[in-house]
C-alpha cells in the first residue's frame, strides 16, 4: 500500500461508487465516515515507518509511480492529510441538513483527492493540471443539469481554467529562473506570470465578481464547500512555490506585493459585504476577506506567517460550513435571501439565524469565536511591520462586523405579534449546534486543534523553520 | 518543406480562429474547431513526435464531437444577443484584426522567451490564445464560451509543447479537453432546459 494510493486513487474510486447512492443521509453517513477514516488513518498509521499490530505489519510508501513522473506524499504532510479529510468530513455530515448530499459527497470526494493531488505530484508544477481537473468537476457539483446555469457558473469555469495556462508556464520559467538566477528580466516575467495565476485561482480582486454571482444562484452549502478547498489547498501549492525558489522567498517585492493583495481583498470584502443587501453575497464578500487574511498571513515573517497561515485553516472549514448551512436553511425558508425578504427570519429558523450570524462575527474576528485567534496574531504580527497596513486590516474587519450587525438587525426585524414557528428539522439543528459550539471552542481553546497544526509547517521545508 | 507546412497550419488557424468568431450557424463553428486542432497538431509535431502530437488532434476531435452530438440534439432557438450591435460580424472582424496586429507585434519577444519555439509556432498559439480571449470576452453563451476556453488552451498547449515532452502532461491536458468539451456539453443541456420549457 502507498500513500498516493489510499489518500487519492481510493478516494477518487470511492466517490465514483457514490455517485451511484441516492439517499441523503445514507451517503452523509458514509462519506463522513470514509473521511474520518481516512483522516484516523493519517493521524495514526505513519508513512514510511512498519506499523506492528501483534504478527501484522503494515507500512505505507510514500510515492507512486504514474507514465514516468511520482505522486507523492512525505511522512511530514500527513497533518495536512489529517486536517483536509477531518475539514471534509465535518462538510459531508453536514450534508444531510443542507440536503446537498447526493452532489456534495461524492464530487467532493473526487475533488478533494485531486487538490491532494495537486500537492502530491511531482514535478509540482503539474499541480495545476489537477487543479483544473477539479475545477470542471465543481462544474456538475454546482448546476443541475435541469436547471440553467446563471452567469456565475460560467464565469467560475472561464476564470478558474484560465490559471492553468499561467501556472504552467510560470513553473517552466521558474526552472528558467534557477539555472540562471542573474536574468532579472526572466525572473520579473516568471513572477508575473505567477501571479496572474494565482489571482485567477484565489479570485483575487478584481477577479472575484463570480463567488457573489454563485452565492446568488446555487446552494450556498456548495458554493461553501468550494470556497473552503479550493482556496484553502491553492494557498499550501502557492506557499510551495516560495518554499521551492529561494529568489521568490526573498524578495521583497513579491512579499510587499503579497501584503498589498491580501489588504485590498479584506478591505473590499469587508466594506463591501457592510455594504450588501443580500445575506449571500455577505457571505461572499466574508470568504474573499479570509483569502485576505491568509495572503496577509503569507507576507510576514515566515516563522510567524506560516503558523498564522495554518491556524486560520480550520476557522475558515468551520466558519464557511456553519455560515453555509445556515444560509442553505434560511433559503429554504424565504423567497430570496435578500433583506427586503429575510426579514424576521429569526422567527422561523432561529438556529439558523444565530449560526449565519456567529459566523459572520467569527470572519469578522468577534472576541471568543474561532476566528479571533489566527487574526489576532495576524494583526499584531502586521502592526509591528506598518501601522498603516494594520489600520487597514481594521477598516476589513469593521466593515465585516457591520455586515454581522446589519444582518442580525434585519432577520430579527420580524412584525410585532408574530409566534415563532421553528421550521428547522432535528439534523439541522444538531448540525447547527454543534458547529455553533465549535466555533466558540475554536475561539476559547485555540489549543485543541494544535496537535494537527503542531506538525504542519514540518512539510515545507524552509518556510516557517 | 517543413517550414511551409507550418505557415500554411498558421494560415489555417487564423482562417478557422476568424471563422469561429463569424460562424453563426453552429455546424460551421464544430467543424471550423475540428480543423483548427489539425492546424494545432501540425504546430505541435514540430517539437513532439507523431505519435505524441496525435493525442492533442484526437482529443481535440472527441471534444468537438461531443460538442455537435450535444448541440444536434438541442432545438435551434438562439438568442438575439448574437446580432446585436456592437457584437456584430463587422464588429468582431474589426476586434480579430487589432488581435492579429497585437500578436504580429509580440510575438518576437514571446518567440524569444519560450526558448527559440519557432517563429510560425509562437505565432500560431499566440494567435488562438488571443482569438480565443477575443472569444470569451464578446459572448457569454455556453458553446461559444467552452469554444473560447478550447481555443484559448490550444494555443498555450502549442506553446507548451515546445518546452514541454512529458507524457503525463500530454494526457492530463488531453483529459482536460475532453473534460472541458463534456462539462461544455453539461452546461449546454442546462441551458436548453430553460428553452424548453419556456416554448
Amino acid at each position: 500500500m502507498n500513500a498516493p494510493t489510499l489518500w487519492i486513487i481510493v478516494p477518487i474510486f470511492i466517490g465514483v461508487l457514490l455517485l451511484l447512492i441516492n439517499n441523503q443521509r445514507l451517503l452523509s453517513v458514509l462519506g463522513g465516515s470514509i473521511a474520518v477514516t481516512l483522516a484516523l488513518i493519517a493521524q495514526f498509521v505513519p508513512i514510511e515507518l512498519a506499523l506492528k499490530l501483534g504478527s501484522f505489519s503494515l507500512k505505507i510508501d510514500s510515492s507512486l509511480s504514474i507514465l514516468g513522473r511520482v505522486l507523492s506524499i512525505q511522512p511530514s504532510e500527513g497533518s495536512l492529510l489529517e486536517l483536509i479529510y477531518g475539514a471534509a468530513a465535518l462538510w459531508f455530515f453536514g450534508a444531510e441538513a443542507s440536503k446537498t448530499a447526493p452532489r456534495i459527497v461524492p464530487f467532493g470526494f473526487i475533488i478533494i483527492a485531486l487538490m491532494v493531488a495537486s500537492i502530491a505530484v511531482q514535478p509540482f508544477l503539474y499541480a495545476a493540471l489537477f487543479i483544473e481537473m477539479a475545477i470542471l468537476l465543481a462544474i456538475p457539483m454546482l448546476t443541475s443539469i435541469h436547471r440553467p446555469p446563471g452567469r456565475g457558473v460560467v464565469r467560475f469555469l472561464i476564470y478558474q481554467t484560465l490559471a492553468m495556462p499561467f501556472i504552467l508556464l510560470a513553473g517552466w520559467l521558474l526552472g528558467g529562473v534557477e539555472a540562471s538566477p542573474g536574468d532579472l528580466a526572466l525572473a520579473a516575467q516568471s513572477a508575473a506570470m505567477l501571479g496572474m495565476g494565482f489571482a485567477f485561482l484565489l479570485a483575487i480582486f478584481p477577479l472575484y465578481n463570480w463567488i457573489p454571482l454563485l452565492l446568488e444562484e446555487i446552494s450556498p452549502y456548495t458554493v461553501g464547500f468550494l470556497l473552503w478547498i479550493l482556496p484553502t489547498m491553492t494557498i499550501i501549492f502557492g506557499a510551495g512555490f516560495l518554499d521551492r525558489y529561494s529568489w521568490l522567498r526573498s524578495s521583497p517585492q513579491l512579499i510587499l506585493a503579497l501584503r498589498y493583495l491580501g489588504l485590498l481583498m479584506v478591505v473590499t470584502g469587508g466594506v463591501f459585504a457592510a455594504f450588501q443587501r443580500h445575506l449571500g453575497r455577505i457571505m461572499a464578500y466574508g470568504s474573499i476577506a479570509e483569502t485576505g487574511f491568509s495572503l496577509l498571513a503569507l507576507s510576514l515573517d515566515f516563522r510567524l506567517g506560516i503558523p498564522i497561515l495554518f491556524l486560520l485553516v480550520p476557522a475558515r472549514a468551520l466558519g464557511l460550513a456553519v455560515w453555509s448551512l445556515s444560509l442553505t436553511i434560511i433559503k429554504e425558508n424565504v423567497e430570496t435571501m435578500r433583506f427586503g425578504a429575510a426579514r424576521g427570519v429569526l422567527r422561523v429558523t432561529p438556529l439558523a439565524g444565530a449560526g449565519m450570524i456567529i459566523a459572520t462575527l467569527s470572519t469578522g474576528a468577534f472576541p471568543l469565536l474561532a476566528g479571533f485567534p489566527a487574526r489576532l496574531a495576524l494583526w499584531e504580527g502586521l502592526s509591528r511591520i506598518s501601522i498603516g497596513a494594520a489600520l487597514w486590516m481594521a477598516v476589513g474587519i469593521i466593515g465585516l462586523l457591520i455586515s454581522a450587525f446589519r444582518s442580525l438587525a434585519v432577520i430579527s426585524m420580524a412584525d410585532e405579534y408574530t409566534n415563532w414557528k421553528l421550521h428547522e428539522s432535528p439534523t439541522q439543528m444538531t448540525m447547527l449546534g454543534l458547529g455553533m459550539i465549535g466555533l466558540f471552542i475554536l475561539g476559547l481553546f485555540p489549543q485543541t486543534v494544535q496537535f494537527v497544526l503542531g506538525g504542519l509547517p514540518l512539510m515545507f521545508e524552509h518556510l516557517g523553520r | 518543406m517543413a517550414v511551409a507546412f507550418t505557415w500554411i497550419a498558421v494560415i489555417v488557424i487564423v482562417m478557422t480562429s476568424v471563422g469561429l468568431l463569424l460562424a453563426r450557424d453552429w455546424r460551421w463553428t464544430i467543424i471550423l474547431l475540428a480543423v483548427q486542432y489539425f492546424g494545432m497538431f501540425v504546430l505541435t509535431l514540430q517539437h513532439w513526435p507523431i505519435g505524441m502530437a496525435s493525442v492533442k488532434v484526437v482529443a481535440g476531435w472527441m471534444s468537438a464531437a461531443i460538442l455537435g452530438m450535444t448541440r444536434s440534439g438541442l432545438s435551434n432557438e438562439d438568442s438575439g444577443e448574437e446580432y446585436t450591435w456592437p457584437r456584430g460580424r463587422l464588429f468582431r472582424l474589426f476586434a480579430a484584426g487589432i488581435v492579429l496586429l497585437i500578436v504580429a507585434t509580440v510575438t518576437p519577444g514571446v518567440d524569444t522567451i519560450m526558448a527559440d519555439a519557432g517563429f510560425a509556432v509562437t505565432n500560431g498559439s499566440l494567435i488562438l490564445i488571443g482569438m480565443g480571449l477575443l472569444h470569451l470576452g464578446i459572448t457569454s453563451r455556453v458553446l461559444r464560451v467552452t469554444i473560447g476556453l478550447m481555443t484559448v488552451l490550444s494555443g498555450f498547449e502549442i506553446l507548451y509543447s515546445a518546452v514541454e515532452g512529458s507524457v503525463l502532461v500530454a494526457a492530463l491536458l488531453a483529459v482536460i479537453n475532453l473534460g472541458l468539451a463534456l462539462v461544455g456539453s453539461y452546461l449546454l443541456i442546462a441551458s436548453n432546459t430553460q428553452e424548453a420549457k419556456s416554448i
